[in-house]
């Protein structure tokens, strides 16, 4: 049994959340005494930056690098991993949930004839029936879930498992494979992404605003905290529908869902359909001026005030902690 | 043209989620079901390319029959026919299943879903199916034009969106903001009352996963309230006590 890796990239680096998925495949690999975790990454990268995949448990990086892969062309990604899995021999597929990867796993699932399971929290109980543990019910409950397919694929909710980055470079090398022309039958034509932000899905800590930020003009106290604390930009369902922020950063029940070690809400009111975006956080603060908010109730930490007061103070206080 | 949308069968985003028999059954008790959201809004923008391209406009939920009000509603909404695959939805291999069975049957040219249902939070019965029918699959769609035989699609990345086209026939998961939630008038549910629901057996019974049993979360603790004038408070208990500063 190996175990395979489906790594995505952005801007050159190795995503965050594919390599918790390594640490998970290395942490399972462990446990099963599955050998060696080879990764497959598609598209252009440099192999210094793939030989990082090593630090976080891989031993060996395939790479298709292949330019028509950079775009995330979904029929065409799931086909060149299916070839790579088929390859090495490998017996469970590990990936990092992400729009991209929950897409591609999808196909895979039935081009492989593997068992899917996703948002998956914790290693296998393999003790007996192959049983995986999934957050369901949008972050509400859990599901014990038992996999009866023989090949497997597991798709990681983000930080879930432990991103352990001790292990040494991983050894890059290029993969054979012939991609059919009928996988690229939608074509990519354009892409409309803001450069060098942190990225949301993907952020250690969220700063998110709601319609009590009263207008977008207003989000230069939002950005300031953020920018201060090294963290992605968020907002409620409201303000992305109102088009004050980019419907990107809508975080929710019907937008992103977030797993932060931090998240700060102000001025929102903490809607049961927003905490559905937030409930895997580690810590929560609100900043809300009616201490009746019900997003007091979901949070670790709380400032019953008016944000306009409270976030220039906020971003001074911790200005000068640095 | 023949578009189908497919739905879910779903408990409202405000319900509590709780479960009985020892933790193996969802506790329907006191929980009101509706459309999948996001199902909501695959179901909006084909009625819109209906009225726009004079479509028919089929909707499928694989489930039991309590799930008949919410294809009910698909209809007052405005689908022009309805089907029902009788069977429990297993997993979503299974659903994935039928609804390429009965794709196969009737070769719709577009066919709509959600980015995920709100219940198992998957997000890969479109990408199952597409990958049964040979299709391409496209998801999270947040707009979607046709001309001629050509969709013309953005869909969501990591901050930000990317423009697709991809000729007909295709699959895609839908999320907002595609097309307005559209609420059923009184018209509509008059003459939903009258609009074929066909229930139909399953095909394949061939599933990957089961469920054994389920769990909540952990309670959260109380909320630390720090006052508004001592900030300095919070920044030092974020570093000291949280550790995440
Ligand atoms: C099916 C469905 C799905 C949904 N999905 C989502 C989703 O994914 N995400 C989402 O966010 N919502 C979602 N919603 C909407 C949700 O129900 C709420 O309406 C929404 O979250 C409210 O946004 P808000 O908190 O920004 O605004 P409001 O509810 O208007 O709250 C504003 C808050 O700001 C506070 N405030 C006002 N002024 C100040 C000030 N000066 N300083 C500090 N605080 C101030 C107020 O006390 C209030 O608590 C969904 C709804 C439905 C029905
Ligand atoms: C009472 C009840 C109990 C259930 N118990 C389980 C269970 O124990 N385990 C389990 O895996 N599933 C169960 N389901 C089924 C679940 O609702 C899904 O239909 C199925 O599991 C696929 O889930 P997913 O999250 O992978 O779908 P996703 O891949 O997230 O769904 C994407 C889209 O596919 C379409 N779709 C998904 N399911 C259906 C469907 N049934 N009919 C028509 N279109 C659909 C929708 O457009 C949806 O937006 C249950 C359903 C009900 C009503």
């Amino acid at each position: 049994m190996s175990i395979l890796v489906y790594i995505e990239h952005a801007e050159g680096s190795i995503k965050k959340t594919s390599l918790e998925a390594i640490s998970y495949g290395k942490a399972l690999a462990d446990k099963t005494a599955a050998g060696d975790v080879v990764a497959v990454a598609l598209g252009g990268i440099s192999d210094e930056e793939l030989a990082k995949a090593g630090t976080a448990g891989a031993a060996k990086v395939l790479h298709v690098a292949d330019g028509k892969l950079d775009a995330g062309v979904i029929q065409a990604h799931a086909e060149a991993v299916a070839q790579v899995f088929k390859q090495v021999g490998a017996n469970t597929l590990v990936l990092a949930k992400s729009s991209l990867g929950d897409a591609v796993a999808a196909r895979l699932a039935v081009k492989l004839d593997a068992g899917l399971v996703s948002n998956v929290v914790d290693l296998p109980d393999t003790s007996g029936e192959y049983k995986v543990k999934r957050s369901i019910y949008t972050g509400k409950a859990f599901a014990e879930t038992i996999v009866s397919k023989d090949k497997k694929i597991l798709a990681i909710k983000k930080n879930a498992v432990d991103l352990i980055t001790d292990g040494s470079p991983a050894a890059v090398e290029k993969a054979d494979i012939t991609i059919g022309e009928e996988n690229f039958a939608a074509k990519i034509t354009s892409t409309d992404k803001a450069e060098g932000e942190i990225l949301l899905p993907e952020a250690d800590i969220v700063v998110s605003g709601g319609r009590g930020m009263k207008g977008p003009e207003n989000w230069g106290m939002i950005e300031g905290l953020a920018k201060e604390l090294g963290a992605a930009t968020g907002c409620s369902k409201p303000v992305s529908d109102i088009g004050w922020r980019p419907h990107h950063e809508h975080v929710g029940q019907t937008g992103v869902k977030v797993a932060p070690t931090l998240y700060v809400a102000v001025g929102i009111s903490g809607a049961i359909q927003h905490l559905a975006g937030v409930n895997s956080s580690k810590y929560i603060v609100v900043i809300n001026k009616d201490p009746e908010a019900p997003f007091f109730k979901a949070a670790d930490y709380g400032i019953v005030g008016d944000a306009f007061e409270v976030l220039p103070k906020l971003t001074e206080a911790i200005k000068a902690i640095k | 043209m023949k578009i189908l949308v497919c739905i879910t069968h779903v408990p409202d985003t405000t319900s509590k989620i709780q479960f009985t028999d020892n933790n193996t059954k969802f506790d329907k008790s006191g929980v009101q079901f509706i459309i999948g959201p996001y199902d909501d809004y695959a179901l909006a923008r084909a009625v819109e390319l209906k009225d726009a391209l004079g479509a028919s406009l089929t909707v499928l939920n694989v489930g039991e029959a309590e799930t008949e009000p919410t294809l009910r509603k698909a209809l007052a909404i405005g689908a022009d026919d309805a089907i029902r695959v009788n069977a429990f939805p297993t997993d979503a291999l299974f659903v994935a299943k039928q609804i390429a069975a009965i794709a196969k049957e009737n070769n719709y040219d577009l066919i709509l879903m959600g980015r995920e249902s709100i219940d198992f939070n998957g997000g890969m019965v479109h990408g199952m199916v597409g990958e049964l029918l040979g299709m391409p699959s496209i998801s999270p769609v947040m707009k979607l034009d046709i001309d001629g035989d050509t969709v013309k699609m953005a869909r969501e990345i990591e901050g930000g969106k990317e423009y697709l086209e991809a000729k007909l026939p295709l699959i895609a998961g839908c999320q907002e903001p595609i097309a307005e939630w559209k609420i059923p008038n009184m018209r509509g549910i008059m003459s939903a009352r009258t609009k074929p629901l066909n229930v139909v057996d399953p095909k394949d019974g061939e599933v990957a996963t089961d469920v054994t049993s389920f769990q909540l979360p952990p309670a959260k603790g109380s909320v630390k309230l720090v006052d508004k004038d001592n900030v300095e408070e919070l920044v030092k208990l974020l570093k000291n006590e949280a550790k995440v500063l």
